[in-house]
């Protein structure tokens, strides 16, 4: 059930674009990620949402309810800023009660509702800390709190694991969505980092330079991305533009590697502009001496990176005359190349999917 | 233009200006410059007259190295109170304000009390190593001028930037030393430039005040070192040119305006959202005896700086050869019954109303007027700016006449009103209250405010929560000077109020200016209990704190 909806947003600052027709619903109870690279609208996107700047054009409508001319206090919705925006002059309990007091809760009801939330982001006893007493996991679960605390409507969370390291990133993702989950709260989450979005979404808003390119399920959008820009948000590196041709004998691409023979089965319905992607697990380079003159699909290239990461050997080639990137995972005792190698990579017919272009 | 709220509450600072800056100022200016015929002529006189172009260039210049020394001065101090905590710290710094209320003509008198050739210093010189004549003169020297400044302006840079100081993260500083910045070189590179808003404010202030300065030329140096306002005194009162004083009055306001163009300009780039802490994450206690003997000796130069004070104080309590309470008795007791006379109870009652009065509304209209010129990305916004630091820059002579002429009949008739007074020290207040605030306010992150206003704070409500905790300190700093500036006023008091409202400075005048040993002592017992008076006024509003937030 659509909860909230927003219709041809548009936001310009001076001659800056930032929010360029955006349409999005968002139901009751889901968490919706917005993804896209820094600088494209979605800060903007939630500002515009929490009433902090008002729409050039287009709407926001609430529960059926236009959002127009309702001041950020009336709209009863919740938001995490990117630094946090914590009161420096108030303890914890402070920040955490602001909320309730300005609702102008009674203070016994209040207070018990403060210490289950603090209880619930692993906080209790912590009340009467300074802000500046704190680490930055800490400071995070406090403006959590502090947010989640009038009990809002929606709840906008913008990058707000931005600025911690990897792995208190990655426990505090699983601690965040599972209590939004417990209070059960609508909220969009932003970030610019895709296993975070993955991590925590139910569904996925990519955006590009203040645009909506694609939504749906992560698992939806991962099997056809709409564009180039989504499959590369969502971290599939060998994405490009091709032109499908099929004949009697085969199916071929061409794009940016060359001509490649694609398997026939499960590709699009019709000839013409596809989005080519291409296993990064399955294109095998070798070196280029051992080539083999019968295989179909070799691309030359030269070795540009070679790096250990996360037990896989990843090795970056660039080919062709555009000096085109093509990424490769190899397992760790395959692989004797080092940077600036000839190669000759084999990318098998049934390690390249094409899809439709939209 | 539809009237919101916030625009009918910038009307308020905005309508005072009328009343009691433009419309005085216009109405003496345009009296002075009625017989010329074009207007334009006494302007011609006095640009092509080398005497008076000298007079600018002696005044700007003779500014200008007056804030550097004060600078030098307040700097070191303004750290000391900032980032040390040490025993005394609350008495020192209220003390330490006191040079700045005191009236030009103490000043002198406690220089010449320390400097002069029978003064303090040179006495005890001449006892210990047997000196025939006294080995320093300073009388009648540029250098006495320049120091009379920067005893009188360094509590500006003091309070202005420790307040500052005192709440900037010192995490930057940390991380240029991780970085392998020395501390001279962390300090020039790191925290310098965070300071400079505030630094760059106390030179305006201390510069617009050597700039004006007046009453410390007119004692302490001779003819050579007059400055413009020195001038306009001597055309206006000795010459009775008034319509060539009222053109050197406003050539020194244009100067006084570009030089404030070009602040307002230099503040608004300088400012940048610094993070801000609470003051306890901020002072520590000195902990390396280097550290201790730093402390020390700056807390040192602190009582070395009130030492003309000091030896005022000394000179109040000494009778014939020993010490007494006479002259602090005389006050109490009228011996030639003067009709005049007021007991010294009444006159710090007065001067306690009037400040406390002149503090509450350049409290409303300073605060008012730094919220508007805080706000970013706006046009004429350094204009504005410069506009509402104008009573700074404006000849006080002027100014008084302009006050006399415009509210002594009818529309406005305030003649003997003790709100003249208060309008007339509020003036000159409330540029301290922008100043305060400004450099906290601009840098006050937004997203404060608009993370109240999303947890469903009203404006207003989000102002009391959020900003006013957080500006509240550097809001208490602007009505201590409020108060300062109040209780120190001399001119205007003098010009403009009844007898029985006659405040502290100007019954020193008085005793002053009445001939006998015991008059001078009496004004010297009255200058000590002026300061003491502010001592103890600036040490209740350093104790004053709201809703108890802790160091904002």
């Amino acid at each position: 059930m659509t909860l909230l909806a927003l219709d041809a947003l548009h936001k310009s600052f001076g001659a800056a674009v930032a929010v360029d027709g955006v349409s999005l619903t968002v139901h009751r109870g889901e968490i919706v990620c917005l993804l896209g690279p820094s600088g494209c609208g979605k800060t903007t996107l939630l500002r515009l949402v929490a009433g902090l700047e008002e729409p050039d054009s287009g709407s926001i409508s609430f529960d059926g309810r236009s959002l127009d001319g309702v001041p950020p206090r009336d709209r009863g919705f919740g938001l995490m800023f990117q630094d946090l925006a914590l009161f420096p002059h108030m303890d914890v309990l402070g920040n955490v009660s602001f909320g309730l007091r300005m609702q102008k809760h009674p203070k016994d009801e209040a207070a018990r509702r403060v210490e289950r939330l603090l209880e619930m982001v692993d906080l209790a006893g912590f009340g009467r800390r300074k802000v500046h007493q704190l680490s930055g996991g800490e400071r995070q679960r406090v403006a959590l709190a502090r947010s989640l605390a009038p009990g809002p409507r929606l709840l906008m969370l913008d990058e707000p694991l931005g600025s911690l390291d990897r792995s208190l990133r990655e426990s505090l993702q699983v601690q965040v969505r599972s209590i939004l989950k417990e209070v059960g709260v609508t909220a969009i989450y932003v970030t610019h980092d895709r296993d975070e979005a993955f991590a925590m979404s139910d569904r996925m808003v990519v955006m590009e330079r203040g645009a909506v390119v694609q939504a749906g399920a992560p698992e939806d959008m991962f099997r056809a991305p709409a564009s180039e820009l989504v499959a590369r948000s969502l971290g599939l590196r060998n994405a490009m533009p091709g032109t499908m041709t099929r004949s009697r004998v085969e199916t071929r691409v061409e794009c940016a590697l060359g001509a490649l023979v694609v398997d026939s089965v499960d590709q699009p319905a019709h000839d013409g502009r596809v989005l080519v992607l291409i296993d990064e697990r399955r294109a095998l380079p070798r070196p280029a001496a051992d080539a083999r003159g019968a295989d179909p699909n070799h691309v030359r290239g030269v070795v540009e990176s070679r790096r250990f990461h996360a037990g896989e050997i990843e090795v970056l080639v660039r080919v062709g005359p555009n000096r085109k990137a093509l990424a490769c995972l190899l397992q760790p005792d395959s692989a004797n190349l080092s940077e600036g190698d000839q190669v000759s990579v084999t990318i098998p017919p049934d390690a390249i999917r094409l899809i439709a272009a939209r | 233009m539809t009237l919101t709220p916030r625009r009918i509450l910038i009307l308020l600072p905005l309508a005072y200006l009328a009343l009691f800056f433009v419309y005085p100022l216009l109405a003496i200016l345009g009296r002075s410059l009625d017989g010329s015929a074009f207007g334009l002529d006494p302007f011609v006189r006095l640009l092509g007259d080398s005497y008076y172009l000298g007079r600018i260039w002696f005044t700007t210049w003779q500014a200008a190295v007056s804030t550097l020394l004060t600078l030098a001065v307040g700097l070191p101090v303004a750290y000391l109170f900032a980032r040390r905590e040490f025993p005394g710290k609350t008495a020192l710094k209220a003390v330490s304000t006191v040079p700045f209320v005191m009236p030009t003509i103490v000043v002198a008198t406690g220089f010449v009390a320390l400097l002069g050739s029978r003064g303090l210093l040179n006495t005890f010189l001449m006892d210990i190593f047997g000196l025939e004549s006294p080995p320093i003169r300073v009388a009648n020297t540029l250098a006495l001028i320049l120091a009379a400044h920067a005893f009188y302006n360094y509590a500006i840079v003091v309070r202005i930037v420790s307040a500052f100081w005192a709440n900037v993260d010192p995490s930057a500083e940390e991380s240029a030393a991780m970085l392998g910045a020395g501390r001279i070189r962390a300090f020039l590179h790191v925290t310098l430039p965070i300071l400079m808003p505030a630094i760059v404010s106390s030179a305006l202030l201390a510069f617009a005040f050597s700039f004006t300065s007046f009453g410390v030329i007119l004692v302490l140096g001779g003819p050579e070192f007059a400055t413009l306002e020195v001038s306009i005194y001597e055309l206006a009162a000795r010459l009775f040119r008034l319509e060539l004083a009222a053109a050197l009055a406003i050539v020194q306001m244009a100067f006084t305006y570009v030089f404030l163009l070009v602040y307002a300009w230099l503040q608004r780039r300088a400012s940048v959202p610094v993070g801000i802490v609470p003051r306890e994450a901020v002072a520590r206690p000195a902990r390396r005896a280097g550290e201790t003997v730093l402390v020390f000796a700056l807390a040192l130069g602190v009582l070395v700086l009130l030492s003309p004070l000091l030896s005022l104080v000394e000179r109040a309590a000494s009778v014939g050869g020993g010490y007494s309470l006479d002259h602090f008795r005389g006050l109490f007791s009228n011996e030639r019954g003067s009709y005049f006379y007021l007991s010294p109870v009444m006159i710090v009652w007065n001067s306690l109303r009037f400040a406390g009065a002149a503090m509450v509304v350049s409290l409303a209209v300073g605060a008012v007027s730094a919220y508007f010129l805080s706000r970013p990305r706006r046009r004429g916004t350094s204009a504005a700016d410069a506009l509402f630091m104008m009573p700074l820059g404006v000849s006080a002579l002027i100014m008084g006449f302009g006050f006399l002429v415009a509210f002594n009949r009818g529309p406005i008739d305030l003649r003997g009103s003790w709100v003249i007074l208060v309008a007339a020290h509020s003036l000159l207040a409330y540029p301290f209250v922008i100043r305060t605030l400004l450099p906290v306010l601009r840098g006050l992150p937004p997203a404060l405010r608009e993370a109240a206003a999303i947890l469903g704070a009203s404006p207003v409500r989000a102002f009391l929560h959020v900003d006013l905790p957080i500006i509240s300190r550097a809001l208490l700093v602007g009505a201590a000077f409020a108060f300062a500036v109040s209780m120190g006023e001399f001119g205007a008091s003098l010009l403009l109020v009844r007898p029985e409202f006659a405040t502290m400075p100007v019954a020193i005048f008085r005793l002053l200016s009445q001939p006998g040993e015991a008059n001078l002592g009496q004004a010297l017992a009255m200058s000590s209990l002026l300061m003491a008076v502010v001592a103890l006024g600036f040490a209740a509003i350093e104790r004053f704190r709201y809703r108890d937030v802790g160091g904002f």
